[in-house]
Formats: C-alpha cells, sequence, structure tokens
C-alpha cells in the first residue's frame, strides 16, 4: 500500500498526512444514500422530535444489574 | 486473514416508568417471546451443558449415545433460564441480568458484522413481540455497555488459536493493543469514571470499569486480558481467546476493524512475526488516559521510556501488519484482508488529521459529534440530562428511537454490510462453519433438538429411549458443503443421524 505508506510517513514526520483514499466501494446491494451532507441542524431537529419527553426521568430511570 | 471468531453482546434492559422491574425475568421474557414465536422450546434443558466421550467416529464428528432418557427432560419454564439455539446458529439465553446474543461463528470480520447486526434485528424483534402483549409494560433494549451509574455489562470476542501459542506472548503483545485499540472501535460515554461523577465525554464505554490487566474474571477486578479458557472445541488443538475489553458497535467499519485488526494482531503473534516489546507502564491506567481524551494527544509511557499517543502505537501495529502480510502471501482470504489493512489505515490517518472526518465509521466520533453539536446548539454542558439521555438513547435497538437508526436513514454511516444480508442472517447460519449444522437442524428437526450447544446437537429420536448426541467439536466441520444436502434430504432425525454415521461420501 504505498499510498498508505506514504501517508505513514508524513504522519511520522508531524506533517499533514495526505487525504485518504476514497474509500472502497459498498458491496453491491448495500444501502446507498445520497445527500451525505445535510447538515447537522436538520440531525438534530430530528432527534429533538424522538428524544425521550422527559430526559431526567429517562436517565434516573435506566439503571442496569451488573454483568459480564 | 481467515479465522474463526464471533461476537457475544449483553444488552442493557429497560422498562419505562418502572426502574424496579427484574431484569432477570425481563430478560427470560425477551428470550422467551422470541422462541415461542420461532416454535423453540426456551427451557433450560434446551442448552446442552453435558459432553461426554464419543462412541463412534463419523466424518470428523462422532455420534453418541447419552445417558440422560428422554423421559427426564421434563419443561420446567423459568423464564430466568432460558437459553435457545437460533435457526441461524447464534446462542440466545439469559446472562447474568441481561439477554444475550452469541453469534454463530464465522470466519471473516464482515461475516462478523453481519450475523452481529442480525443479533440487533433478533433484539429488535423480541421487543415488537413483547410491545404487543396487552396490559404489559413495553420492555426496550439497549446496545451498550454501561447505564452511567456504576454497572456494565460485556461485548465479547472470542477468537479460536492454535493451543501452541504460548499465552505469555498473548499477553506482552496483546495489551499495547487493547489499550490503544478504542480509538478506532470505541462506542464512546458520556461521564467520567464508573458512575459518571466527573462531567465529560471519553472514547470507551468499558475502560473505567477495568482493574487489573490479566485475570479470570469478567463481572469484578474486570482484567484486560481475559484467561477463562473454554475451547469449546478439541482442547488439544484451540485455545478460545475470550475478550471482554470491547464496546458494543453499531458502526460497521469500527465493528469490522475491531474484529479484523485484533484477528491480524493475533496472528502476527501466533507466527512468531512480534519481536519487538512494546508493554506499558500501568497498562490499566493508559487504557483510561487514552480513553478519556478524545483528541487523541494523550500520551502513555511504554515500558522502553517512549511516550506514545494511542494512535501511534496502532500505526505500530498497523505497520507490522503490513509488512507480516507482504512477506506472508498464502492468505486464504486477501480481499478480507486487504478491507482490514485499508480500513485500519484509512482511519489512523483522519482520526490524525481531522477526528471528525471519521463520523461515519466510527461510533465514538458519530456520538460525539453529535453530542457536540447539541451541546452548541442548546449551549448544554456534558452533566446535562439531555446530553445523558443522548447517550442512552443512540443505543435504542428500535429504528424510531434509536439515534444511530436515524443516522443511518440519513445516509450518515457508512455501510459495508447490506440489508438483505443482515435479514438473511437473522434465520440462516454462516455456511463455512459447525453453525451450519447446528442452526440447519435446529430449522429443519425443532422439536426433535431437545438440546444444543457450541459442541454438540441432542435430539429425540422417535422408537429410541435415549437420546442421541451428535458431538461437532472441530468448528470447521458441519459445514453447508459437508452436511448440507444430507440436513436437507433427510426426511427426519432417524435419516440424519443414520446419514451421519455411514460411510464418509466425498
Amino acid at each position: 500500500m504505498p499510498a498508505q505508506e506514504h501517508a505513514r510517513s508524513q504522519h511520522r514526520e508531524g506533517e499533514p498526512p495526505e487525504a485518504p483514499e476514497p474509500p472502497p466501494a459498498p458491496p453491491a446491494g448495500a444501502a446507498v444514500k445520497e445527500g451525505l451532507t445535510d447538515d447537522i441542524d436538520s440531525v438534530l431537529d430530528e432527534i429533538d422530535g424522538v428524544l425521550e419527553s422527559n430526559a431526567e426521568e429517562f436517565v434516573r430511570g435506566f439503571v442496569q444489574k451488573g454483568g459480564q | 486473514m481467515r479465522r474463526i471468531m464471533g461476537i457475544e453482546t449483553e444488552y442493557g434492559i429497560s422498562v419505562p416508568g418502572d426502574p424496579m422491574a427484574n431484569p432477570m425475568l425481563l430478560s427470560g421474557q425477551v428470550v422467551s417471546v422470541y422462541a415461542a414465536a420461532l416454535g423453540i422450546r426456551s427451557n433450560q434443558t434446551s442448552w446442552d451443558y453435558a459432553f461426554e466421550d464419543p462412541l463412534h467416529d463419523a466424518r470428523g464428528w462422532h455420534l453418541s449415545r447419552s445417558d440422560a432418557d428422554a423421559s427426564h427432560l421434563t419443561d420446567v419454564e423459568d423464564p430466568t433460564l432460558a437459553n435457545v439455539v437460533l435457526p441461524n446458529g447464534a446462542r440466545y439465553y439469559v446472562d447474568h441480568a441481561h439477554p444475550e446474543y452469541s453469534s454463530p461463528e464465522v470466519t471473516t470480520p464482515r461475516d462478523a458484522v453481519i450475523w452481529d447486526r442480525a443479533g440487533e434485528t433478533v433484539a429488535l424483534e423480541s421487543v415488537r413481540l413483547l410491545a404487543e402483549r396487552p396490559g404489559e409494560r413495553p420492555v426496550n433494549l439497549y446496545k451498550n455497555n454501561t447505564d452511567g451509574k456504576g454497572q456494565s455489562y460485556g461485548t465479547h470476542e472470542n477468537y479460536l488459536m492454535p493451543r501452541r501459542t504460548a499465552f505469555p506472548d498473548i499477553v506482552r503483545h496483546l495489551i499495547p493493543f487493547f489499550v490503544t485499540r478504542q480509538v478506532i472501535c470505541g462506542a464512546g460515554r458520556v461521564g467520567l469514571g464508573v458512575d459518571s461523577r466527573v462531567a465529560g465525554y471519553q472514547i470507551s464505554q468499558r475502560a473505567d470499569f477495568f482493574e487489573a490487566e490479566v485475570g479470570l474474571e469478567t463481572t469484578l477486578k474486570r482484567p484486560i486480558i481475559n484467561t477463562r479458557d473454554e475451547p469449546h472445541a478439541v482442547a488439544d488443538l484451540y485455545r478460545r481467546l475470550h475478550v471482554i475489553i470491547g464496546d458494543a458497535n453499531q458502526f460497521d467499519v469500527a465493528s469490522l476493524l475491531k474484529l479484523g485488526t485484533t484477528s491480524l494482531v493475533l496472528g502476527m503473534i501466533e507466527t512468531g512475526h512480534l519481536t519487538q516489546d512494546w508493554s506499558m507502564r500501568r497498562p490499566v491506567q493508559a487504557l483510561q488516559t487514552i480513553s478519556h481524551d478524545p483528541g487523541l494527544k494523550a500520551t502513555v509511557e511504554l515500558l522502553d521510556g517512549r511516550h506514545v499517543t494511542g494512535l501511534d502505537v496502532q500505526w505500530m501495529y498497523h505497520d507490522a501488519a503490513r509488512a507480516w502480510l507482504d512477506r506472508r502471501g498464502n492468505d486464504p482470504v486477501p480481499g478480507a484482508t486487504e478491507q482490514v489493512m485499508t480500513l485500519w489505515a484509512e482511519a489512523l490517518t483522519r482520526l490524525g488529521t481531522d477526528v471528525m472526518s471519521c463520523a461515519r465509521d466510527i461510533d465514538w466520533v458519530a456520538k460525539l459529534q453529535l453530542l457536540e453539536s447539541y451541546r452548541s446548539r442548546d449551549r448544554l454542558d456534558w452533566d446535562d440530562h439531555r446530553i445523558a439521555a443522548i447517550d442512552l438513547q443512540w443505543a435504542d435497538v428500535r429504528p424510531e428511537k434509536g439515534l444511530v437508526h436515524r443516522l443511518r436513514d440519513r445516509g450518515r454511516t457508512r455501510e459495508l454490510v447490506a440489508p438483505e444480508e443482515i435479514r438473511a442472517a437473522r434465520d440462516t447460519p454462516p455456511e463455512d462453519t459447525r453453525a451450519w449444522f447446528r442452526g440447519r437442524c435446529v430449522s429443519r428437526f425443532s422439536p426433535a433438538v431437545v438440546s444444543a450447544s457450541w459442541d454438540s446437537v441432542v435430539f429425540e429420536v422417535p422408537g429410541r429411549s435415549s437420546l442421541q448426541r451428535v458431538p461437532i467439536l472441530e468448528p470447521e466441520r458441519g459445514t453447508r458443503e459437508q452436511v448440507g444436502i444430507l440436513i436437507d434430504e433427510s426426511a427426519d432425525v432417524s435419516t440424519l443421524l443414520t446419514g451421519l454415521a455411514g460411510p464418509a461420501e466425498s
């Protein structure tokens, strides 16, 4: 992986590494959605809509017994 | 590289509005309701704890008679002991006070991700089935590892290793790797300290719960290296490395890297490739130091005096793996290995440049990005209840509530597996391990399958007073190629057993 070795050597010298290679294509049939850059504000708006309405009670009620 | 492995996930369990609900009973209901919907017995006798010496050799496994008489196996329906083998070869049962899904044995990291995510759909289906009960409160499940109040529950990995590999070598070379692995596969956590007494954010769900370097415990004084030695296979040949330090992942890249890089490091240890000693001073403290610094600048000290970051140590293992693979050249699954290596280098490069650029790939980064955005918009401190609520709801298995599901539906996660692969894996075992025999027997011959375990399946055969146990001690025997046709074409259990005992077909 010459490109990665290159990025690595730059990393060692304290320089910003090269931009990583584009991610490999997902397998056929994988869900590929467009619009990856939808802004975080609309994500927060959606979360406002699904977040447990009484956050304090929800957090206080989430009590687990220890496991492994 | 190819290796028999799997992931066990204990799910957090909660009844909204009823924090005092009995978690053992609830966990039993979670497992039982799912088993019942599939028509599988879920009482305690359905897991075969015993093992007997075999009488009969048959194509790599053995056929034996059990002393147990069928009449002794009356159903005693104690839901807290629910314990079943699913049609996909997984084990679904009550472990302590949590429902646990132990994936079937797989041979590649990507398959590990697929069958682990299949477990998420099993958990979701259990929640849905319980929600349909009239007059009963719903039960929710969470794929996380702590309640933030002092309790933790595990997501364990299992790796089959040759018995001949010296355990001290495993310990020496794995500890620095496990201390730093969290930067690529931590799930992120709000709060510092086991009971979150200090406000803040850390990389790992589990780091604060570890107190020892090596040991047998899993619930108290948890060790970085667990010494449990139940091979669930031919004990002279294999050791099953039981890894308890990992977090529950929902992001494919992080999950694949967790399994893939660990398997590669084990491969280097097994072949003696790692010769340098990267041991750390005070590794438990180092684990927490790294977890508590999402900026990834914190350094820990190696025994040789060097001060290194978590990323530095991961690069050391990465570069060693690169050199090892380049020299090796006999990888049976080179594509799967290269996927791990490519994603590993990419994650380390990105984390070293701009942590947030990994928000599509790594749980702790995605959670941090979301929380920082939320905090910034509403001017919230880390100890605000809404921040803690987001941390918990992050892991809710229900798509309409679980925040990872919300991000995934918006295309904000990098998916390495397809939804149809996950759906298929819920009901179908991996083809290339003994999980095929185990799971397909459950699908095909239940209720004649009276019990099963990792290394056996026990049948009740019409006309025979004793039960018939088929040991499956070789994890790579019992594959679809070896027994698929026999299972499919056997009209009943008697025919199956005759076929197994018969002369080997090529």
